[in-house]
């Protein structure tokens, strides 16, 4: 599988993370490669074989449904970059 | 007496108990190796303050008669353990000066134990490599040295790079690492040293960045096999936070070094010696099987038929979960912020300036192979290879009790080798990514230097929740290996 420009542009669009325009060259020549590499998958049978989501042999355990964490505000906040009146805060979203 | 620092994890826990040095001599003497060392860029944060009060702590605990597995004993932890109130970074940028406000589980385990924390181990961004080049904090170096060429700085490997290094400098005792693909075992190789993934759910998950989750497993690192055998002790356990520790008793792994396996079944994959195999690499783990053979043990040939697709299969399943996982670094919560004029813009420029290459290649092919149209064919494919691959190992341990393979296809290598194209980077991994994508125990331990002076590792692999078995075979393998060397200067 061979990537173009306006791919990987999208793919990154969704992956939220800004790509300069003479970068896109190179990531897509790195990324096919990736593709083609993996791609050798096809050449196994993988007929009737169920997906393996995950190695633990182990139903997702329950937990009653209580409040046991909180109430600190301040020690949540205390990594934000920017944190006003008990809020993280964003760029403006509503014009 | 020996240097307080060349001293075992076990040498030491017996030196404290018979008060021969306290913890805070045995503290300070690490300390003091540590800033010895600085050059070599193992330690991301150094906390000397805390670890002497904790050592003051830890003989006061001793003299009033209430001590834990480690007191005393100083470790390193790598950056990918969030630790309350001392930075944690994952050696990105993007969580550069983040501060947890709260303990992993594992690390708080270890300080339940006693152990002092000298600080924060670097290590590959967001644990992605297999260098320690890809820090944001700079690469580490690797203390051994290659005899033709001394001058040369060689990779500790990679992921848990920092903790190699400390551990073979000997600035700590032992130091944690985490393993996703063979970030403890291959640089456990370059370094010279032993190191465990245990199996998947026998350490919690819980306050370790996650890079990919199915895969994700902490464990030790240390110069013995005993030693490895104490901190998996005081790491391992079930955890209520983590939905996929397994609730199972932890086994007193230090009993379980008998040094008898006779009539052991120890399989050799033919598919681990493909072309091209390096022939010291190859006759290292002959003599590996030499040795085994010589303690009464059997080696059996045997098959795993789906090894060659276990590299292409994890680089789809461990950049997707990396993609959906490194999702929550959004410049709001924590972490590095540049500024945007909508939310999106924010996002996207936070996210550019605080992930390096690697991490950015990876979201960017774990987002395309989760993506509408692209899921059934890659994704679901690679889960589905991922099953055969087990099943390989499922099978193979029907008659065998242990796997013998080498650790990693070569020694270290120089720093700026192999850094142009990733995939070739990625075949450093090829024997250790089975293992994970199995979810088995694998160790490695030093079996020989190659002939350049540099230390080639040899890997068992275990069934799961096996750990005692490997660990008796490793400790009959370390006897017999003798591996006494000492990088230069050390």
């Amino acid at each position: 599988m061979s990537l173009d420009k306006a791919t990987v542009r999208a793919i990154a669009e969704l992956a939220r993370i800004e790509v300069k325009d003479e970068e896109l060259d190179h990531l897509a020549g790195e990324l096919s490669n990736i593709l083609t590499f993996v791609e050798q998958l096809s050449e196994v049978n993988t007929d009737g074989v169920a997906p393996m989501t995950s190695v633990a042999d182990i139903t997702a355990p329950m937990r009653a449904d209580v409040v046991n964490d909180g109430g600190y505000p301040d020690k949540v906040l205390a990594n934000a970059p920017e944190a006003a009146e008990g809020f993280f805060t964003v760029p403006k979203v509503v014009e | 007496m020996s240097k307080l620092t060349d001293l075992t994890m076990a040498e030491a826990r017996d030196g404290l108990a018979k008060g021969a040095f306290t913890a805070v001599e045995l503290t300070g003497a690490h300390i003091k190796a540590t800033e010895a060392q600085r050059h070599l860029n193992a330690f991301i944060v150094e906390t000397p303050d805390l670890a002497l009060d904790a050592a003051k702590a830890s003989d006061a605990r001793r003299q009033a008669g209430n001590i834990g597995s480690m007191d005393g004993l100083p470790i390193g932890i790598k950056d990918l353990f969030c630790t309350e109130g001392v930075q944690t970074t994952a050696a990105s940028h993007i969580l550069e000066g983040f501060k947890p406000p709260y303990e992993s589980t594992v690390s708080g385990k270890l300080k339940a134990a006693g152990a002092i924390s000298l600080g924060k181990l670097n290590l590959d961004e967001f644990a992605m490599g297999s260098s320690n080049q890809t820090s944001y904090f700079g690469a580490v170096e690797n203390p051994w040295k290659k005899k033709s060429d001394p001058k040369a700085k060689l990779v500790p490997g990679g992921s848990s790079g920092g903790s190699a290094a400390a551990v073979a400098a000997r600035m700590v005792l032992g130091a944690t690492g985490t393993d996703t693909g063979g970030s403890i075992r291959q640089p456990a190789a370059f370094c010279g040293i032993t190191g465990i993934k245990p199996t998947y759910g026998r350490c919690s998950r819980f306050g370790i960045v996650a890079f990919a989750s199915s895969l994700d497993q902490a464990g030790p690192m240390a110069r013995t096999v005993r030693d490895c055998a104490i901190m998996l002790g005081a790491m391992a356990g079930y955890d209520p936070k983590d939905s996929t520790s397994v609730n199972m008793a932890v086994p007193d792994f230090e009993r379980a070094l008998t040094g008898d396996i006779r009539g052991l079944k120890v399989g050799i994959p033919k598919e681990y010696r493909p072309d091209g195999l390096s022939d010291e690499v190859a006759r290292v783990w002959d003599q590996g099987i030499e040795w085994l053979k010589a303690a009464g043990a059997t080696p059996v040939e045997i098959s795993l038929p789906h090894t060659k697709y276990a590299l292409a299969t994890y680089y789809i399943i461990a950049p997707a979960e990396c993609s959906s996982n490194l999702a929550r670094y959004d410049g709001l919560r924590f972490g590095l912020r540049v500024p945007g004029k909508t939310l999106d813009d924010m996002y996207k420029k936070s996210r550019a300036a605080g992930f390096g290459a690697e991490v950015r290649r990876r979201i960017l092919i774990g987002t395309y192979v989760l993506s509408a149209g692209y899921y059934d064919a890659y994704y679901a494919k690679a889960q589905k290879v991922r099953r055969l691959i087990a099943e390989d190992f499922r099978k193979a341990f029907e008659t065998v009790d242990v796997i013998l393979t080498p650790t990693a296809p070569s020694a270290a290598f120089g720093m700026g080798e192999g850094t142009d194209d990733p995939v070739t980077m990625w075949l450093n991994d090829v024997f250790t990514i089975p293992t994970s994508m199995a979810g088995l125990p694998g160790l490695s331990l030093p079996a020989g230097l190659s002939q350049d002076g540099l230390p080639l590792g040899l890997q068992l692999i275990g069934r799961p929740f096996d750990e005692e078995t490997v660990f008796r075979v490793a400790g009959v393998m370390e006897t017999a290996a003798n591996f006494t060397a000492k990088p230069e200067g050390v």
